[in-house]
């Protein structure tokens, strides 16, 4: 059943308006999909992310709906989420770091977090075990403070407990910024194992690395200027990228093997559009080399191969031809 | 855990013995004489001659004639037989005994008002932090109090309930027409004066206090721990236990570190009250030149205040974990 988002669109409210973070975003996810979502800073990975779960204000819910296992989740409510959070969709965040109680031993904080959700700590513990076991972490942590744990144990901790009690959708939010490469890959092949054991059915990955993504996401989504520009098998999306943006940003990662003395690295020139006030149609149109006449209106995001959405009129109109 | 506790020890010995130093040192350099003072006061002879007597008496009598250095080997020689010397104010009272009578009244103010003031203010805060609208009126309402001095709002509260209402007394332990006895009578004259100087600490402190604690448990509820419970659902109930437990830890310490300046302003309270406590006694030793009495008040006042801190260390190892594990890195 999976992750069934519909033309979602989620405002940022500040002094001076909304700013138009998330708007109009739709997409599937199969079983047991792991989508990579990444982009440009700003261009509004963390909105799409957060909005499943922690939809707090500042930011502001607008449109859409959300189903997971073909069930509506309320993500506009606050409060009645509580009862979805953890147990349907859950989050790695971004401060793993700093996620823990300083002052609570972290098996008392489990003990305490559990309870607070209604599930028995001591019920919960052998699996909790097996699940240190999992990634390496020796039991003797439930009984330590998070500030005796080293930064990867942090990390690998607050995986185990953002699982535990199997949501269908985890959220992993920037989970390999702050670690070293040895430690973001060993991380990122437990969260793939996560879900080989059903710890986990669907899974997001917030990231601007592409390359962790291109290790162990099934499909990649790219957003720009806060709405979605493709969507593809990581594979496509790597090697023949259809949108003009995808295009310039996988163009403008290194590749192994060339020598970039040779070849410079290209960036994309220009700025994302600020989203207070965004331009109408294409947004990616002020850089876009290929922008003509048609752009100037909002551009649909279509099927345009089998699992493979963009959305771009060149495409669309590759496609209309083709069909 | 030795170490620490043994390295904690000989840092308050070494401030106990420089602030004592200073404590003796203090009186010693104010302009004037407490023996040709206590003389004056008496004025028990007017023969030139005779004071002179009088006054090379008193002057050996309380060592005053010995150089400098040797005063004060033996002022410490005295102070580890729990000597303290004689008051020329009230001579000839030993300054031991004249303590002993005012120190119950300092506890006996000075305690409950702090404790409760810290303990309620700090609940409060934690309270005001949940509404908005509780917020808005009682955070005005607390920068006010926390600002008041002391003595002022001492002088309010006594001309309001004392004059213009007539139902507290003004001044005094205790009504000059009663003499202390275990009696219910005495027990409640006792708490009938002792409730304004009470107040108007608890008032300033409870102020103080509760602004700290609100703006620490909105920090804390801003907490990356606490984003990660909402994140999983928790209910308000455990973020908010877990945010006052944070925020309680600094506030511990301002208890520790506001004892000192508590002394202070229970001395403004007392002299506005004339409540006979350690505070206004030290005014009037102050007034007299009472070298050994200033020195007695002084020692008491640094005594408090490194038992406070040394308490509230241990306390600290007990509540928060990150002090233990800091323990450990450095005694290994």
């Amino acid at each position: 059943m999976g992750l069934k988002v519909e033309n979602l669109t989620v405002y940022y409210q500040t002094l001076r308006g909304d700013v138009r973070a998330l708007e109009h975003a739709s997409f599937q996810l199969a079983d047991g999909e792991i989508m990579g979502l990444a982009g440009e800073s700003g261009c509004g990975k963390p909105p799409l992310g957060h909005s499943l779960i922690v939809l707090f204000p500042p930011m502001k819910y607008i449109a859409g709906r959300v189903e997971v296992d073909g069930e509506e989740i309320p993500i506009w409510d606050a409060e009645g989420m509580n009862t979805y959070r953890f147990r349907k969709i859950s989050l790695i965040p971004q401060y793993a770091m700093n996620a823990m109680n300083p002052i609570r031993k972290i098996g008392k904080m489990i003990g305490e977090l559990l309870e607070a959700r209604g599930v028995d700590y001591k019920d919960m513990l052998p699996e909790l075990k097996r699940r240190l076991d999992l990634v390496s972490l020796p039991h003797e942590v439930l009984n330590m403070y998070p500030i005796e744990l080293s930064g990867g144990m942090k990390q690998r901790m607050v995986m185990v407990i953002s699982s535990l009690l199997n949501p269908s959708l985890l959220i992993a939010d920037e989970i390999t910024s702050a670690l070293d490469v040895a430690t973001q890959k060993a991380v990122a092949e437990m969260l793939v194992e996560f879900r080989e054991r059903q710890f986990i059915n669907n899974l997001i990955v917030i990231t601007h690395d592409i390359s962790i993504l291109y290790q162990i996401a099934d499909s990649i989504l790219i957003m720009y200027a806060g709405v979605l520009a493709e969507k593809a098998p990581t594979k496509s999306i790597i090697e023949s990228p259809r949108h003009p943006y995808t295009r310039l940003l996988i163009s403008s990662l290194p590749e192994v093997g060339v020598r970039f003395a040779e070849k410079r690295l290209m960036g994309i020139p220009g700025n994302p559009p600020l989203l207070l006030n965004p331009p109408a149609g294409c947004r990616f149109r002020e850089r876009c080399p290929l922008a003509y006449e048609r752009c100037l209106e909002e551009p649909p995001f279509i099927e345009v191969d089998k699992d493979h959405f963009v959305a771009c009129w060149k495409e669309y109109e590759n496609h209309a031809q083709a069909r | 855990m030795r170490r620490y506790l043994i390295r904690k020890i000989v840092i308050y010995a070494l401030t106990f013995f420089l602030a004592v130093t200073v404590d003796w040192l203090i009186p010693r350099f104010m302009p004037g004489d407490p023996i040709r003072n206590m003389l004056t006061r008496v004025s028990v002879a007017s023969n030139a001659t005779a004071i002179q007597m009088m006054y090379d008496y008193y002057a050996r009598l309380f060592g005053l004639d010995l150089p400098l250095w040797q005063q004060y080997l033996n002022f410490w020689k005295a102070l580890f037989q729990g000597d303290l010397g004689i008051s020329t104010y009230l001579f000839p009272t030993p300054v031991v005994d004249v303590l002993k009578r005012a120190v119950p009244y300092d506890v006996f103010l000075l305690v409950p008002a702090i404790l409760l003031g810290w303990y309620t203010g700090n609940k409060f805060g934690a309270f005001a932090a949940r509404s908005k609208r509780l917020d808005n009126f009682v955070l005005p309402l607390s920068y006010i109090l926390t600002a008041t001095p002391y003595m002022w709002l001492g002088i309010l509260l006594a001309w309001f309930f004392g004059i213009v209402l007539g139902i507290f007394p003004i001044a005094g332990a205790y009504s000059f027409s009663l003499r202390p006895t275990l009696s219910l009578t005495f027990a409640l004259d006792l708490l009938h004066h002792w409730f304004l100087p009470f107040a108007s600490i608890f008032i300033i402190e409870f102020g103080g206090w509760a602004i700290g604690m609100r703006n620490m448990i909105i920090y804390e509820l801003e907490a990356e721990y606490s984003r990660y419970l909402n994140a999983l659902g928790s209910p308000k109930s455990l973020v908010r236990k877990y945010a006052f437990n944070n925020a309680i830890l600094p506030q511990i310490t301002g208890l520790a570190l506001k004892l000192g300046v508590i002394v202070a302003g229970a001395l403004v309270t007392e002299v506005v009250f004339s409540y006979p406590g350690i505070g206004y006694l030290l005014l009037a030793a102050i007034q007299n030149q009472d070298y050994f009495l200033i020195q007695g008040c002084f020692l008491f006042i640094i005594l408090g205040v490194l038992i406070a801190n040394f308490v509230i260390d241990l306390v600290y190892l007990v509540v928060d974990p990150r002090t233990r594990r800091g323990m450990v890195g450095e005694s290994a």
